[in-house]
């Protein structure tokens, strides 16, 4: 099995023309964060928040970039007006890469709630996700593609701990 | 000066084929009704998102002027979007507040910029020109020369809230407007 590291998926979202990124850090995307600092071919622009982050995708994607937003499950909330009164309802399009704190349960008490209903909400207000992980990159890639360059929608990456090497 | 007579003083030195980013409630409608344009983008919804939709699109176009036309109100919602301007300083963008210091949209509430003046946020934020004014001559001479200037600039227009609620909303649906929008620039 051809292994997943934040260099090769950096990689991969840049081969794939995703050169326009921004967020807001989470420890489990800090290794993704990291690489996009060092490419050359993609930018990496800090956001302030996620909301304003999903402006600023808005943005590239209207001036013909391919946004990419990398955010903790917990900026969720901050982003869904922008999702369902911008994005959704204008039909622009941008891969979002969201780290899955509170999975099962197990984690610090501020991200047990989201870590539940995080993939409800995604699903509530009609948004498609998909959970990355080792073996199904090039196939989860391929329907974000198509969300994104036929319907002109966003699509969700839902990246678990440890799937990323994280660096502090 | 009214709102409206700030919006009929800027839009007609506004060319064709500049961007233009608006932010949600009266912001879009005055401009629709005024003079509608394809490079016009209304945001209807969003709240506070005007400024980064627009730091994108400057971001991705360095050649075309991109011009934010925000709310007061708006601006307040995202303070932090300046600093992201003021950070990534493009030379192309061109930040300008229509200040009422109310929610004019929904019914006029005071907001925050009757005490706490936005154009000091922006300049300790690091916008390279800030300009403030307050007589409707000063707003013709003074948007042309920001918009000159290498930026990231800020122009804060004091006006009286005048909105006449019989101007209609956008009618273009969202869709036409990323469409439209799209085309124009490019
Ligand atoms: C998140 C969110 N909160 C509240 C509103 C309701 N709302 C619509 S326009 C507006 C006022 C905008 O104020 P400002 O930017 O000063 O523009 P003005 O109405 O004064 O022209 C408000 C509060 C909204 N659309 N979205
Ligand atoms: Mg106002």
């Amino acid at each position: 099995m051809p292994s997943l590291t934040s260099q090769s998926f950096i990689k991969r979202l840049i081969q794939e023309d995703y050169k326009f990124f921004t967020g807001v850090p989470c420890s489990l995307l800090s290794g993704l964060i990291y690489e996009l600092e060092d490419q050359q071919e993609a930018r990496y622009i800090p956001a302030v928040r996620e909301d304003a982050a999903v402006g600023l995708c808005t943005g590239a994607y209207l001036a013909g970039a391919r946004p990419v937003m990398l955010m903790q499950n917990s900026g969720l909330g901050y982003s869904l007006n922008a999702f369902t009164s911008l994005n959704l309802i204008y039909h622009i399009p941008m891969l979002v890469i969201m780290s899955w704190r509170g999975k099962d349960g197990k984690d610090a008490p501020e991200h047990i709630i989201m870590g539940d209903i995080d993939k409800q909400l995604l699903q509530t207000a009609g948004m498609e996700y998909s959970l990355l992980n080792e073996g199904n990159c090039d196939s989860v890639l391929q329907k974000a593609k198509k969300k994104i360059g036929e319907e002109k929608l966003p699509y969700t990456l839902i990246v678990e701990k440890g799937l990323f090497d994280e660096r502090h | 000066m009214k709102g409206t007579e700030a919006f009929q003083e800027l839009l007609p030195l506004i060319k064709d084929d500049e961007p233009v980013v608006h932010a949600n409630g009266f912001i879009c409608r005055e401009s629709f009704a005024l003079k509608d344009r394809k490079a016009n983008f209304y945001m209807i919804g969003s709240m506070g998102l005007a400024s980064s939709i627009g730091l994108g699109v400057a971001l991705c176009k360095p050649e075309k002027k991109v011009i934010i036309i925000d709310g007061d109100g708006n601006v307040l919602m995202a303070l932090g979007t300046l600093a992201m301007i003021a950070a990534e300083a493009p030379e192309n963008l061109f930040h300008v507040v229509i200040d009422n210091e109310v929610y004019e949209s929904t019914g006029s509430q005071r907001s925050l910029s009757g005490k706490v003046q936005l154009e000091e946020i922006a300049k300790s934020s690091g916008y390279k020109n800030v300009f403030r004014v307050e007589k409707k001559e000063d707003v013709k001479p003074q948007f042309l020369r920001l918009k000159e200037l290498p930026g990231p600039n800020f122009l804060l227009i004091k006006v009286e809230p005048c909105f006449d609620h019989s101007t209609g909303r956008v009618t273009h649906t969202p869709e036409e407007i990323t469409e439209r929008f799209m085309e124009a620039v490019g």
